[in-house]
């Protein structure tokens, strides 16, 4: 028998049945959505906490000191001096999985321009930060290669301290200000970039170049960090381990000592953040797949019943000469069709649900594709596994009982 | 005479109840030709049902030997036996069996749909041609609901012929109807045994046999009569007979 006559029959059976089939069809549709709305949501603050660090630089990595003992005396994170600039030197050159490195020196102090002044932070690094952090100018330049190693009094501001030291709107690039009484010529303005996921202002900031900061405003000869960007993401992780490769080599460490330095990627910070919201993810997809097992019991319920109430038809089919084959592709097809149409009005739902969750509830979502395919492949396989049974059954009645059935 | 439509020799049926085995068709022989119109009567428990599964290739015998048109029944699978149930008889029952909510011609195509061989346009002429046969072409979207039992047995002998059988096999198929409509019934299966259709009915009812050609009588498993009738009442005069309905009621 053609396939084509199966579907019509089917497709004959569940439109004469259209409130039943409904029925059935709304457990496999909830089912769905709420599997396709719950992934968005988790999926979407996974989302929202990655872009947020992703607009840090999200192959970035981080260089720390981390342990300086001096006389037997454990130092605190902000004393070590582990970290020099040789060691810098020496990622530079060596470690080739990395585009940019910059040295990190900062501090904290006042900045001053006339009568106006804002407590801000002032960090000393080279004409690669930018590129590291992602950073774009809004006005102005960077500082050169050659200022840097000059130790030239030169600076970019961030917004937040534009707008507390410039208040009346006027350009600052060429201005002068001062910072902890050492003046400096401002060359260039950055670009907003707001609060970060922990609150951080990101444009509460004054870049110098780090040989300036280092004699002039902390004299300090030892770095605070080294940042440094992978060449991809996926790269980062290699990259730590070369650059903490290099570094034991550069402060002679032997096989049994432990590092005197942490390197971190961004990657790990992102895990870090994403775990919670993974957790919470798996809890909304367990129930909603709960759900959805339901949705396909409904499926085998309502079968199993047709089934039933069909033996007389079943009966007569077999008389006409329906093979046990063809009953059962009628029944599986059945089947199939109320789950496939109801896993594609469920996707259709999830999906109005993510929209108004995030239009109405102001909740960040993302529909990954592979919610949606999951859903719609495990209502589909439920449908098939649900009502493959009741169809077999149907198949091996004896067309004789069948018939005689009341 | 035509040729020998159903051969049956020795045929047996035994089932096993239990520990008790019950003979229900101990030893028949006969055959039908093209053409005639047979019944076969016989009260409950004298084996009629078998008989009637067992010619309708719904049941295999237990001994003996089945053809239909040429082909040996025995020892044919479940998807054969389908098959044959498709190409070569139309089933008719006593309670039309009609699928509920389904309009008369789709009915009638149903046996169709089972045919790979028929296309979907052919399926809808030879289905339309077989209510014209009936007398039912003014209501071929009528769903059973909509239709009287007579109606509905029409729809179901329509469903009968569509696959042009070999034999038509009904089953008590005026057990549900008043004699009024029993006779339109049994003139419209004259009509068709007219145009050759060869007929087996099974009754348990007498006045039905008389209107076909030849009887055979079953009781307890075997045939204690098999006769050719000489004088076929027509149905069509037997129901001009009648006494009109509004005088009855």
């Amino acid at each position: 028998m053609r396939l084509l006559n199966l579907l019509k029959i089917a497709f004959k059976a569940i439109v004469l049945n259209k409130m039943r089939t409904l029925l059935t069809m709304l457990g496999i549709i909830i089912g769905v959505a709420s599997v396709i709305a719950m992934l968005a949501i988790g999926e979407g603050s996974k989302e929202s906490i990655r872009s947020t660090i992703s607009s840090m630089g999200s192959n970035m990595i981080t260089v720390r000191p981390g342990a300086d003992v001096r006389g037997g005396v454990k130092q605190e994170r902000s004393a070590m001096e582990t970290l020099k600039l040789k060691d810098y030197f020496a990622i530079k050159e060596q470690a080739d999985l990395l585009t940019y490195a910059t040295p990190l020196v900062n501090g904290g102090g006042q900045v001053i321009n006339g009568s106006n002044n804002w407590p801000s932070t002032i960090y000393g690094v080279n004409s690669d930060y930018l590129k590291i952090k992602l950073v774009d100018l809004q006005s102005g330049s960077m500082f050169t290669e050659a200022e840097v190693n000059v130790a030239a009094k030169v600076a970019l501001i961030g917004q937040t301290v534009v707008e507390n030291v410039f208040p009346d709107g006027q350009d600052p690039v060429g201005q002068m200000i001062r910072f902890n009484n050492i003046p400096f010529k401002v060359i260039g303005v950055l670009e907003e970039k707001g609060e970060n996921t922990f609150g951080q202002d990101q444009d509460d900031v004054v870049i110098a170049p780090y040989t300036t900061v280092q004699k002039r405003i902390l004299a300090i000869n030892h770095l605070e960090s080294i940042i440094a960007s992978a060449v991809s993401e996926d790269k980062a992780p290699d990259a730590v381990s070369q650059v903490s490769e290099i570094l034991r080599k550069q402060h002679k460490l032997t096989e049994d000592e432990e590092d005197d330095f942490h390197v971190r990627s961004m990657e790990e910070l992102i895990s870090t953040f994403s775990s919670t919201s993974e957790m919470l993810t798996i809890l909304l997809v367990a129930v909603a797949s709960i759900s959805l097992l339901i949705g396909g019991i409904g499926i085998m319920n309502i079968m199993y019943v047709s089934v039933k109430e069909r033996t007389k038809e079943i009966g007569l089919r077999m008389a006409v000469g329906g093979k046990g084959a063809d009953i059962l592709m009628q029944f599986l097809i059945e089947a199939i069709l109320i789950s496939v149409t109801g896993g594609v009005l469920g996707v259709i739902l999830g999906l109005g649900a993510t929209v108004f969750i995030e239009k109405f509830l102001h909740w960040p979502t993302h529909v990954a594709l592979y919610s949606i395919v999951i859903s719609f492949a495990v209502c589909a396989v439920t449908g098939i596994f649900f009502g493959w049974y009741p169809a077999r059954k149907a198949a091996a009645l004896d067309p004789i009982t069948a018939l005689r059935y009341e | 005479m035509g040729k020998e439509i159903i051969k049956i020799e020795g045929l047996k049926r035994e089932f096993t109840m239990g520990t008790e085995t019950v003979h229900a068709l101990k030893g028949i022989s006969f055959s039908i030709r093209e053409g005639e119109f047979v019944t076969i009567m016989g009260s409950s428990g004298s084996g009629k049902s078998t008989m009637l599964n067992i010619l309708g290739c719904l049941d295999q015998p237990t001994s003996g030997s089945y053809e239909i048109d040429g082909v040996k029944v025995k020892d044919l699978s479940r998807n054969e036996l389908a098959t044959i149930r498709n190409e070569k008889i139309g089933f008719i029952f006593q309670s039309y069996n009609l699928l509920a909510r389904t309009s008369a011609i789709e009915n009638v195509e149903l046996p169709l749909l089972y045919n790979s061989k028929v296309s979907t346009e052919e399926r809808r002429e030879r289905a339309i041609k077989a209510l014209e046969l009936v007398g039912l072409s003014e209501r071929m979207d009528h769903t059973p609901s909509q239709l009287s039992g007579g109606q509905q047995q029409r729809v179901a002998i329509a469903r009968s012929l569509v696959n042009n059988p070999v034999m038509i096999l009904a089953d008590e198929a005026t057990g549900n109807l008043d004699t009024k409509t029993s006779y339109e019934i049994m003139s419209l299966f004259q009509d068709l045994n007219k145009k050759g259709i060869t007929i087996t009915f099974v009754t348990h009812e007498p006045d039905i046999a008389t209107f076909s050609s030849r009887t055979i009588v079953l009781k307890d498993g075997h045939i204690i009569q098999d006769y050719q009738n000489k004088k076929v009442q027509s149905a069509a005069n037997e129901l001009a007979k009648l006494p009109k309905e509004d005088q009855t009621l």
